[in-house]
């Protein structure tokens, strides 16, 4: 029923004349014509040579491009992959566009694709971002096979990152979500991934729109929708990702996307993440991690100004949010001098649960609390940049494990300020 | 003689109680209306007080900075403020009408001209308090977003942006109630083109440095570069 609100008419002409599918790879698109192209060739060239029995599409939803990005896509030849690929495939390519809105949304891109992979039964489908440039061929099966062949519901996937790279992700949305739900997934923030046509089906029925406004973390929504579902899960490693300018973006819309899906996910599961303790590894299609070395500029001074700034001017807005112990602890450490400050593991969880707890029960407006969050953040990157400065690739995963057990250790903590807020 | 102020004694005496036979029935009149107005009055405060808790509004007028206001004066929370606004509107409402039951002369229209004004008092206190709203969530975002973009004198800003709305909404309610319009609607021009004159002044002159790097920032593309030195959260 989903699709009927979601697919124009148009839409759903394309997507009859396709037929059934096995495999459904979707590309939702706003103005991407520089990067679209070797992306569009890499899925080409990866559904050939990983399915050439199986009939594939790839759908093209835009949002409003401006650039010539869907006729891009639509008219991607696939000659030039074929007459360089020995082996034979027995169906038919398509690829077809469609425009959702004329403005860009994460959600409303996601759902189109949902929804015409549920009309065309997909088995397994795959979500690639455009400005992926650095794409190669073999993410769409080390993405697809685990779901099409072996019934898992969601391939995250696990990217060879630089050590300084994804900190938000390293530092609170990797540790947190494994803390809570038990899952070790190292990308539950994935801009490529996979899922299976009864994950797709139930996130369509389940995920309406509810966490935020704008929709901008529906990828998010879907990890969260996998792991509380009871889902199967499954990590895929890709290799080196180049993040195009809108992927990393700035910090606090990359906090809406992220963070404020994870606590916005607390309070409608509380039973599934109140329960459990520690957390198990997900199955994984080869290195669980890779972290490259080489040296990057980092104003790292900016970050430790910028979080003594926050404490200072915010503190009206932290009373709201923070125990007065934690408060006090953040207003020591912010008169320290740049090189005796150092923001600890167990202190940064503590302000991380609090904040949670402080979201569920809604003290302010929950946008303000979000980018309450980000002058701490910087505090605690800062130390992290300082304790990793010159560590080596297990030096850094090991410090990145120890604070994702600090999270799991202080678990009954943030059960004990939820209550209290509640 | 005696007999003459014996009899005037006497007749006034008859008046006064035939008079006051005559008003008896209605000051039991106004006695029970003010009774009945007080058991109203009651139900209706304990009405509005479940509904107001049912609603969660003393969290909406702790966000709002309210409760921190009422606090500071110490009065009671909200809720309970607007339950015994209500009390008390309602009962002298009900002693009003009990009053003019009596039929005292002049005084109907007074009561009249009271109900009259009830409406604009409600509105009044509705601007206020949603105006102390908007003021705390707009000055709040202020101070959030210029946190973050790393503007120098955040919450500076953000009292000056809640000062300038509760200014604006103060002058609407007194507007409402009609109270000393002309000079209220003079009182806000002057200090609304004052603080916008010495934030201009301030700005241009006492701030000419931060002037140019906020006019470079958003002109001269140099956040780029900054953005560049801080790691990608994603």
């Amino acid at each position: 029923m989903a699709e009927e609100s979601v697919l124009t008419d148009d839409l759903v002409r394309q997507l009859i004349n396709v037929g059934e599918v096995d495999i459904l790879v979707g590309l939702p698109t706003h103005n991407n014509a520089k990067s679209v192209g070797p992306v569009v060739h890499a899925i080409q060239e990866g559904l050939l040579k990983g399915f050439p029995r199986e009939r594939v599409v790839i759908v093209n939803a835009d949002g409003g491009s401006r650039d010539g990005t869907p006729g891009l896509v639509t008219g991607a030849s696939i000659d030039d992959i074929r007459h360089g690929y020995k082996g034979y495939a027995l169906r038919t390519l398509h690829s077809i566009s469609t425009r959702y809105a004329n403005n860009p949304s994460a959600r409303g891109g996601l759902r189109t694709i949902l929804a015409a992979a549920e009309l065309l039964r997909a088995k397994a489908c795959a979500v690639v971002s455009p400005e992926s440039t650095g794409m190669e061929p073999e993410w769409i099966p080390r993405l697809l096979r685990p779901v099409y062949h072996d019934n898992f519901d969601l391939v995250t996937p696990i990217y060879r990152r630089h050590k300084f790279e994804g900190l938000l992700v390293s530092n609170l949305v990797y540790p947190m979500t494994r803390a809570l739900y038990g899952q070790r997934i190292r990308e539950p923030y994935a801009s490529e991934f996979a899922f299976s046509a009864r994950l797709g089906s139930h996130f369509l029925a389940h995920n309406p729109g509810s966490y935020d406004s704008d929709g901008s973390g529906a990828e998010m929504e879907l990890t969260m929708s996998a792991i509380t579902g009871g889902f199967r899960t499954y990590q895929s490693f890709l290799g080196t990702k180049i993040h195009g300018e809108r992927e990393g973006g700035d910090l606090v819309p990359a906090m809406r996307r992220t963070v404020g899906v994870l606590f916005s996910s607390l309070e409608a599961n509380v039973a599934a993440w109140s329960s459990g303790n520690g957390s198990q590894p997900v199955p994984t299609l080869g290195s669980e991690s890779e972290v490259t070395l080489e040296p990057i500029r980092v104003n790292r001074k900016r970050l430790q100004q910028m979080f003594c700034a926050g404490v200072a001017e915010l503190e009206p807005v932290f009373r709201s949010i923070l125990s007065a112990a934690t408060l006090a602890e953040l207003q020591q450490i912010a008169s320290l001098g740049e090189d005796d400050f150092r923001y600890p593991a167990e202190l940064w969880v503590r302000t991380v649960y609090e904040f949670a707890a402080s979201y569920a029960k809604s003290v302010m407006s929950r946008d303000h609390i979000i980018q309450g969050l980000a002058p701490l953040y910087r505090g605690r990157i800062f130390t992290f940049l300082e304790e990793n400065r010159s560590s080596s690739a297990e030096e850094v995963e090991k410090n990145i494990e120890s604070l994702c057990i600090e999270f799991e250790r202080l678990k009954p903590y943030l059960l004990e300020v939820w209550n209290t807020k509640k | 003689m005696r007999e003459l102020i014996w009899r005037e004694l006497t007749q006034a005496g008859e008046e006064i109680v035939r008079e006051f036979a005559h008003l008896l029935p209605r000051l039991i009149e106004m006695l029970i209306i003010t009774l009945v107005g007080w058991v109203i009055a009651i139900a209706l405060k304990w009405i509005l007080r479940s509904a107001l808790r049912l609603a969660k509004f003393d969290k909406l007028s702790e966000n709002s900075g309210a409760s921190q206001l009422l606090n500071k004066a110490a009065l009671p929370s909200s809720t309970e403020l607007l339950s015994r606004f209500m009390f008390w509107v309602a009962w002298l409402g009900f002693i009003l009408l009990g009053v003019s039951v009596l039929g005292i002369g002049g005084l109907q229209a007074h009561i009249s001209r009271f109900f009259l004004f009830l409406p604009r008092v409600f509105l009044a206190l509705f601007i206020v308090f949603f105006g102390m709203l908007a003021a705390s969530f707009f000055s709040r975002a202020t101070l959030l977003a210029a946190v973050n973009a790393n503007l120098p004198s955040a919450r500076l800003l953000s009292i000056a942006i809640r000062t300038l709305l509760i200014i604006f909404v103060v002058s609407m309610a007194f507007e409402e109630l009609g109270l000393a319009e002309q000079t209220v609607l003079l009182a806000f021009g002057i200090a609304f083109g004052a603080v916008m004159l010495s934030l201009a002044i301030a700005f241009g002159t006492g701030g000419r440095d931060l002037a140019r790097q906020f006019l470079e920032k958003r002109l001269v593309r140099e956040e780029k570069s900054e953005k560049e030195d801080e790691p990608s959260p994603l």
